[in-house]
Protein backbone atom coordinates (compact mmCIF):
# COMPACT_ATOMS: atom_id res chain seq x y z
CA UNK A 1 0.00 0.00 0.00
CA UNK A 2 2.61 2.29 -1.02
CA UNK A 3 0.82 5.18 -3.54
CA UNK A 4 2.88 7.66 -2.64
CA UNK A 5 6.78 7.71 -3.21
CA UNK A 6 9.45 8.33 -0.71
CA UNK A 7 9.20 11.86 -1.37
CA UNK A 8 5.27 11.39 -0.67
CA UNK A 9 4.15 12.06 -4.11
CA UNK A 10 1.34 9.70 -6.11
CA UNK A 11 2.95 7.23 -7.55
CA UNK A 12 0.46 6.22 -10.49
CA UNK A 13 1.76 3.13 -12.25
CA UNK A 14 1.16 1.68 -8.92
CA UNK A 15 -2.34 3.06 -8.97
CA UNK A 16 -2.76 1.65 -12.52
CA UNK A 17 -1.16 -1.96 -11.79
CA UNK A 18 -4.16 -2.31 -9.10
CA UNK A 19 -6.91 -1.47 -10.63
CA UNK A 20 -5.35 -3.58 -13.34
CA UNK A 21 -5.17 -6.69 -11.11
CA UNK A 22 -8.31 -5.60 -9.58
CA UNK A 23 -10.41 -5.17 -13.13
CA UNK A 24 -8.93 -8.78 -13.60
CA UNK A 25 -9.98 -10.49 -10.74
CA UNK A 26 -13.06 -8.98 -11.31
CA UNK A 27 -13.79 -10.18 -15.19
CA UNK A 28 -12.78 -13.88 -14.69
CA UNK A 29 -15.31 -13.69 -11.19
CA UNK A 30 -18.28 -12.31 -14.08
CA UNK A 31 -16.91 -14.68 -16.68
CA UNK A 32 -17.66 -17.77 -13.76
CA UNK A 33 -20.95 -16.57 -12.88
CA UNK A 34 -22.22 -16.07 -16.10
CA UNK A 35 -21.05 -19.70 -16.99
CA UNK A 36 -22.45 -20.54 -13.56
CA UNK A 37 -25.91 -19.10 -14.21
CA UNK A 38 -26.11 -20.82 -17.80
CA UNK A 39 -25.78 -24.05 -16.41
CA UNK A 40 -28.28 -23.17 -13.84
CA UNK A 41 -30.54 -22.39 -16.38
CA UNK A 42 -30.02 -25.24 -18.15
CA UNK A 43 -30.06 -28.02 -15.31
CA UNK A 44 -33.62 -26.48 -14.34
CA UNK A 45 -34.49 -26.60 -17.96
CA UNK A 46 -33.59 -30.20 -17.85
CA UNK A 47 -35.32 -30.78 -14.48
CA UNK A 48 -39.10 -29.12 -15.70
CA UNK A 49 -38.70 -31.75 -18.83
CA UNK B 1 3.40 21.47 -0.05
CA UNK B 2 4.50 18.05 -1.01
CA UNK B 3 2.33 16.92 2.03
CA UNK B 4 -0.73 18.36 0.86
CA UNK B 5 -0.39 17.24 -2.32
CA UNK B 6 -0.22 13.72 -1.28
CA UNK B 7 -3.26 14.15 0.71
CA UNK B 8 -5.12 14.70 -1.83
CA UNK B 9 -3.86 12.12 -4.03
CA UNK B 10 -6.43 9.25 -4.36
CA UNK B 11 -5.75 6.25 -2.24
CA UNK B 12 -5.01 3.12 -4.14
CA UNK B 13 -8.34 0.84 -4.53
CA UNK B 14 -9.06 -1.99 -2.31
CA UNK B 15 -6.56 -5.03 -3.10
CA UNK B 16 -9.36 -8.15 -4.37
CA UNK B 17 -6.77 -10.30 -1.18
CA UNK B 18 -8.53 -7.69 1.31
CA UNK B 19 -11.90 -8.03 0.19
CA UNK B 20 -11.33 -11.91 0.14
CA UNK B 21 -9.80 -11.93 4.00
CA UNK B 22 -13.37 -9.88 4.78
CA UNK B 23 -14.99 -12.97 4.24
CA UNK B 24 -13.31 -15.11 6.85
CA UNK B 25 -12.18 -17.81 4.58
CA UNK B 26 -11.26 -20.33 7.45
CA UNK B 27 -14.60 -19.72 9.33
CA UNK B 28 -16.22 -20.05 5.69
CA UNK B 29 -14.75 -23.67 5.24
CA UNK B 30 -16.51 -24.59 8.35
CA UNK B 31 -19.88 -23.54 7.21
CA UNK B 32 -19.60 -25.06 3.48
CA UNK B 33 -18.44 -28.25 4.96
CA UNK B 34 -21.40 -28.48 7.43
CA UNK B 35 -24.04 -27.09 4.38
CA UNK B 36 -22.33 -29.38 2.19
CA UNK B 37 -22.97 -32.63 4.65
CA UNK B 38 -26.56 -31.40 5.52
CA UNK B 39 -27.14 -31.03 1.53
CA UNK B 40 -25.62 -34.91 1.26
CA UNK B 41 -27.66 -36.53 4.17
CA UNK B 42 -30.61 -35.25 3.12
CA UNK B 43 -33.25 -37.98 1.06
CA UNK B 44 -33.54 -37.02 -2.41
CA UNK B 45 -30.97 -36.45 -5.36
CA UNK B 46 -30.00 -33.54 -5.82
CA UNK B 47 -28.32 -31.72 -9.94
CA UNK B 48 -24.74 -31.25 -9.02
CA UNK B 49 -25.05 -27.84 -11.06
CA UNK B 50 -27.51 -26.97 -8.72
CA UNK B 51 -25.91 -28.19 -5.62
CA UNK B 52 -22.97 -26.61 -6.24
CA UNK B 53 -24.43 -23.57 -6.62
CA UNK B 54 -26.40 -23.82 -3.48
CA UNK B 55 -22.95 -24.32 -1.58
CA UNK B 56 -21.59 -21.37 -2.85
CA UNK B 57 -24.44 -19.35 -2.35
CA UNK B 58 -24.19 -20.41 1.45
CA UNK B 59 -20.50 -19.89 1.05
CA UNK B 60 -20.99 -15.92 -0.24
CA UNK B 61 -23.82 -16.06 2.67
CA UNK B 62 -21.45 -16.63 5.23
CA UNK B 63 -18.44 -14.02 3.35
CA UNK B 64 -21.52 -11.55 3.77
CA UNK B 65 -21.60 -11.88 7.02
CA UNK B 66 -18.24 -12.10 8.06
CA UNK B 67 -17.58 -8.94 5.70
CA UNK B 68 -20.31 -7.22 8.06
CA UNK B 69 -19.00 -8.80 11.08
CA UNK B 70 -15.93 -7.15 10.41
CA UNK B 71 -17.08 -3.54 8.92
CA UNK B 72 -19.24 -3.26 12.53
CA UNK B 73 -16.18 -4.63 14.83
CA UNK B 74 -12.98 -2.62 12.76
CA UNK B 75 -12.58 -0.39 16.23
CA UNK B 76 -12.75 -3.16 18.21
CA UNK B 77 -10.73 -5.87 16.48
CA UNK B 78 -8.07 -2.64 16.46
CA UNK B 79 -7.20 -3.22 20.16
CA UNK B 80 -7.16 -7.33 20.07
CA UNK B 81 -3.60 -8.82 19.08
CA UNK B 82 -5.63 -11.24 17.22
CA UNK B 83 -7.27 -9.26 14.76
CA UNK B 84 -5.53 -6.14 14.45
CA UNK B 85 -3.83 -7.19 11.28
CA UNK B 86 -7.19 -7.57 9.44
CA UNK B 87 -7.74 -5.59 6.44
CA UNK B 88 -9.99 -2.52 8.13
CA UNK B 89 -7.96 -1.98 11.31
CA UNK B 90 -4.74 -2.32 9.46
CA UNK B 91 -5.95 0.88 7.51
CA UNK B 92 -5.40 -1.10 4.38
CA UNK B 93 -9.47 -0.97 3.24
CA UNK B 94 -11.85 1.64 4.23
CA UNK B 95 -15.08 0.76 6.16
CA UNK B 96 -17.74 2.12 3.54
CA UNK B 97 -15.99 -0.72 1.36
CA UNK B 98 -16.28 -3.23 3.41
CA UNK B 99 -20.11 -2.11 4.07
CA UNK B 100 -20.75 -1.98 0.44
CA UNK B 101 -19.17 -5.45 -0.53
CA UNK B 102 -20.93 -7.05 2.60
CA UNK B 103 -24.39 -6.72 1.41
CA UNK B 104 -23.60 -6.98 -2.36
CA UNK B 105 -22.24 -10.34 -1.42
CA UNK B 106 -25.08 -11.09 1.10
CA UNK B 107 -27.92 -10.04 -1.89
CA UNK B 108 -26.10 -11.93 -4.61
CA UNK B 109 -26.08 -14.66 -2.36
CA UNK B 110 -29.41 -14.96 -1.79
CA UNK B 111 -30.43 -14.58 -5.72
CA UNK B 112 -28.22 -17.22 -6.48
CA UNK B 113 -29.54 -19.51 -3.93
CA UNK B 114 -32.91 -18.93 -5.21
CA UNK B 115 -31.88 -19.30 -8.43
CA UNK B 116 -30.50 -22.78 -7.66
CA UNK B 117 -32.66 -24.56 -4.56
CA UNK B 118 -35.69 -23.32 -3.52
CA UNK B 119 -37.45 -20.32 -1.44
CA UNK B 120 -37.27 -21.91 2.18
CA UNK B 121 -33.53 -22.29 1.66
CA UNK B 122 -33.23 -18.60 0.72
CA UNK B 123 -35.11 -17.57 3.71
CA UNK B 124 -32.94 -19.76 6.40
CA UNK B 125 -30.14 -18.17 3.94
CA UNK B 126 -31.25 -14.73 4.42
CA UNK B 127 -32.48 -15.36 8.33
CA UNK B 128 -28.75 -16.87 9.05
CA UNK B 129 -27.04 -13.40 7.49
CA UNK B 130 -29.76 -11.16 9.45
CA UNK B 131 -28.70 -12.89 12.85
CA UNK B 132 -25.32 -13.00 12.71
CA UNK B 133 -24.78 -9.06 11.78
CA UNK B 134 -27.63 -7.52 13.68
CA UNK B 135 -28.78 -10.20 16.95
CA UNK B 136 -25.10 -11.94 17.26
CA UNK B 137 -22.74 -8.81 16.25
CA UNK B 138 -24.48 -5.75 16.85
CA UNK B 139 -26.74 -6.71 20.24
CA UNK B 140 -25.61 -9.56 21.82
CA UNK B 141 -21.68 -9.38 21.43
CA UNK B 142 -21.36 -6.35 23.06
CA UNK B 143 -23.84 -6.87 25.54
CA UNK B 144 -23.75 -10.52 27.01
CA UNK B 145 -21.19 -12.67 28.12
CA UNK B 146 -24.03 -15.42 27.08
CA UNK B 147 -23.79 -14.15 22.69
CA UNK B 148 -21.60 -17.10 22.05
CA UNK B 149 -24.91 -19.59 23.25
CA UNK B 150 -27.65 -17.63 21.81
CA UNK B 151 -25.42 -16.45 19.16
CA UNK B 152 -24.18 -19.76 18.02
CA UNK B 153 -27.24 -20.63 16.34
CA UNK B 154 -26.00 -18.35 13.22
CA UNK B 155 -23.03 -20.75 12.85
CA UNK B 156 -25.63 -23.70 12.83
CA UNK B 157 -28.23 -22.55 10.35
CA UNK B 158 -25.41 -24.22 7.24
CA UNK B 159 -27.03 -27.80 7.86
CA UNK B 160 -30.50 -27.12 7.64
CA UNK B 161 -29.40 -24.19 4.16
CA UNK B 162 -28.21 -27.55 2.74
CA UNK B 163 -30.93 -29.70 3.52
CA UNK B 164 -33.71 -27.66 3.08
CA UNK B 165 -31.88 -26.71 -0.66
CA UNK B 166 -32.52 -30.34 -1.88
CA UNK B 167 -35.84 -31.22 0.03
CA UNK B 168 -37.90 -27.70 -0.09
CA UNK B 169 -38.62 -29.12 3.81
CA UNK B 170 -36.69 -29.41 6.86
CA UNK B 171 -36.52 -32.67 8.53
CA UNK B 172 -35.79 -33.76 12.10
CA UNK B 173 -32.15 -34.84 11.53
CA UNK B 174 -31.48 -31.49 9.89
CA UNK B 175 -32.73 -30.22 12.94
CA UNK B 176 -30.45 -32.46 14.93
CA UNK B 177 -27.27 -30.82 12.74
CA UNK B 178 -28.44 -27.98 13.94
CA UNK B 179 -28.42 -28.65 17.08
CA UNK B 180 -24.68 -30.11 17.24
CA UNK B 181 -23.34 -26.84 15.89
CA UNK B 182 -25.28 -24.95 18.31
CA UNK B 183 -24.37 -26.97 21.44
CA UNK B 184 -20.97 -27.14 20.62
CA UNK B 185 -20.25 -23.31 20.11
CA UNK B 186 -20.23 -22.25 23.73
CA UNK B 187 -17.57 -24.91 24.60
CA UNK B 188 -15.65 -24.28 21.23
CA UNK B 189 -15.74 -20.74 21.59
CA UNK B 190 -14.76 -20.36 25.66
CA UNK B 191 -11.94 -23.25 25.45
CA UNK B 192 -10.60 -20.06 22.55
CA UNK B 193 -11.51 -17.19 25.29
CA UNK B 194 -9.67 -18.73 28.37
CA UNK B 195 -6.59 -18.54 26.42
CA UNK B 196 -6.99 -15.13 24.67
CA UNK B 197 -9.12 -13.35 27.44
CA UNK B 198 -6.67 -10.49 27.84
CA UNK B 199 -7.42 -9.92 24.12
CA UNK B 200 -11.21 -9.95 24.93
CA UNK B 201 -10.75 -7.97 28.27
CA UNK B 202 -8.55 -4.98 26.15
CA UNK B 203 -11.49 -4.94 23.72
CA UNK B 204 -14.10 -4.66 26.48
CA UNK B 205 -16.04 -7.81 24.96
CA UNK B 206 -17.69 -9.36 27.77
CA UNK B 207 -16.92 -12.37 26.99
CA UNK B 208 -17.74 -15.57 29.64
CA UNK B 209 -14.08 -15.38 30.93
CA UNK B 210 -14.06 -11.55 31.65
CA UNK B 211 -17.36 -11.52 33.02
CA UNK B 212 -18.25 -14.41 35.14
CA UNK B 213 -14.31 -15.25 35.86
CA UNK B 214 -12.55 -18.44 34.87
CA UNK B 215 -13.59 -20.96 37.04
CA UNK B 216 -16.72 -19.80 36.42
CA UNK B 217 -16.21 -20.61 32.58
CA UNK B 218 -14.17 -24.12 33.01
CA UNK B 219 -17.72 -25.58 34.75
CA UNK B 220 -19.12 -24.28 31.88
CA UNK B 221 -17.34 -25.87 29.21
CA UNK B 222 -17.70 -28.85 31.15
CA UNK B 223 -21.44 -28.39 31.48
CA UNK B 224 -22.15 -28.09 27.91
CA UNK B 225 -19.83 -30.58 26.72
CA UNK B 226 -22.06 -33.10 28.48
CA UNK B 227 -25.36 -31.50 27.12
CA UNK B 228 -23.62 -31.01 23.44
CA UNK B 229 -22.52 -35.04 23.85
CA UNK B 230 -26.07 -36.22 24.50
CA UNK B 231 -27.30 -33.93 21.74
CA UNK B 232 -24.91 -35.79 19.74
CA UNK B 233 -26.07 -39.13 20.73
CA UNK B 234 -29.42 -38.29 20.26
CA UNK B 235 -29.68 -39.32 16.41
CA UNK B 236 -28.38 -42.55 16.46
CA UNK B 237 -30.54 -42.96 20.34
CA UNK B 238 -33.22 -42.65 21.49
CA UNK B 239 -34.14 -41.28 17.79
CA UNK B 240 -33.30 -43.68 15.74
CA UNK B 241 -32.67 -41.13 12.87
CA UNK B 242 -28.79 -42.42 12.01
CA UNK B 243 -27.05 -45.92 12.21
CA UNK B 244 -24.50 -47.39 14.37
CA UNK B 245 -21.53 -46.05 11.89
CA UNK B 246 -23.22 -42.48 13.07
CA UNK B 247 -23.77 -43.57 16.53
CA UNK B 248 -20.95 -45.06 17.74
CA UNK B 249 -18.25 -42.67 16.20
CA UNK B 250 -20.51 -39.96 18.39
CA UNK B 251 -20.34 -41.87 21.08
CA UNK B 252 -16.85 -42.36 21.23
CA UNK B 253 -15.44 -38.76 19.86
CA UNK B 254 -18.08 -37.28 22.49
CA UNK B 255 -16.57 -39.32 25.24
CA UNK B 256 -12.91 -37.64 23.90
CA UNK B 257 -14.50 -34.22 24.20
CA UNK B 258 -15.76 -34.78 27.83
CA UNK B 259 -12.63 -36.31 28.74
CA UNK B 260 -10.59 -33.16 27.15
CA UNK B 261 -12.85 -30.86 29.16
CA UNK B 262 -12.46 -32.65 32.71
CA UNK B 263 -9.22 -31.41 33.24
CA UNK B 264 -9.77 -27.71 31.67
CA UNK B 265 -12.93 -27.64 34.02
CA UNK B 266 -10.69 -29.31 37.25
CA UNK B 267 -7.28 -27.47 36.87
CA UNK B 268 -5.92 -23.50 37.72
CA UNK B 269 -3.41 -22.53 35.47
CA UNK B 270 -0.43 -20.96 36.58
CA UNK B 271 0.97 -17.88 35.24
CA UNK B 272 3.23 -18.82 31.83
CA UNK B 273 1.74 -22.45 31.62
CA UNK B 274 0.75 -22.36 28.17
CA UNK B 275 -2.64 -23.37 28.76
CA UNK B 276 -2.41 -26.92 27.06
CA UNK B 277 -5.66 -28.33 28.10
CA UNK B 278 -7.68 -25.45 26.49
CA UNK B 279 -5.50 -25.54 23.80
CA UNK B 280 -6.09 -29.03 23.26
CA UNK B 281 -9.79 -29.03 23.91
CA UNK B 282 -10.37 -26.03 21.28
CA UNK B 283 -8.24 -28.30 18.53
CA UNK B 284 -10.15 -31.31 19.01
CA UNK B 285 -13.50 -29.53 18.99
CA UNK B 286 -12.90 -28.49 15.35
CA UNK B 287 -12.05 -31.97 14.17
CA UNK B 288 -14.96 -33.25 16.48
CA UNK B 289 -17.68 -31.32 14.50
CA UNK B 290 -15.56 -32.36 10.75
CA UNK B 291 -15.76 -35.89 12.07
CA UNK B 292 -19.57 -36.07 13.38
CA UNK B 293 -20.68 -34.70 10.09
CA UNK B 294 -18.98 -36.29 7.56
CA UNK B 295 -20.30 -39.83 9.90
CA UNK B 296 -23.90 -38.81 9.42
CA UNK B 297 -23.13 -38.75 5.93
CA UNK B 298 -21.41 -41.54 5.34
CA UNK B 299 -23.85 -43.44 8.11
CA UNK B 300 -26.66 -42.62 5.64
CA UNK B 301 -25.34 -43.10 2.33
CA UNK B 302 -23.82 -46.94 3.77
CA UNK B 303 -26.78 -47.86 6.02
CA UNK B 304 -30.00 -45.46 3.96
Amino acid sequence: MSEHGPEGEFDEAAYRAQQRRNANVTALILIAFVVLFFLITIAKLGLAT
Amino acid sequence: MAQSQASLAPALPADWRDLFALTKPRVMSLVVFTGLCGMLAAPGPVHPVLGFSAILAIALGAGASGALNQWYEADIDALMKRTAGRPLPAGRLDRQTALHFGVGLAVFSLLLMYMAANWLATAILAVSILFYVFVYTIWLKPRTPQNIVIGGAAGAFPPLIGWAAVTGDIGLLAVMMFLLTFLWTPPHFWALALFVQSDYAKAGIPMMPVVAGERSTRRQVLFYSLVMAAGAIAPWWPLGLTGAIYGVTAAVMSAIFCALAVPVARRTPLAGDGMKPERQLFAFSLLYLFILYAAVVIDRWMLG
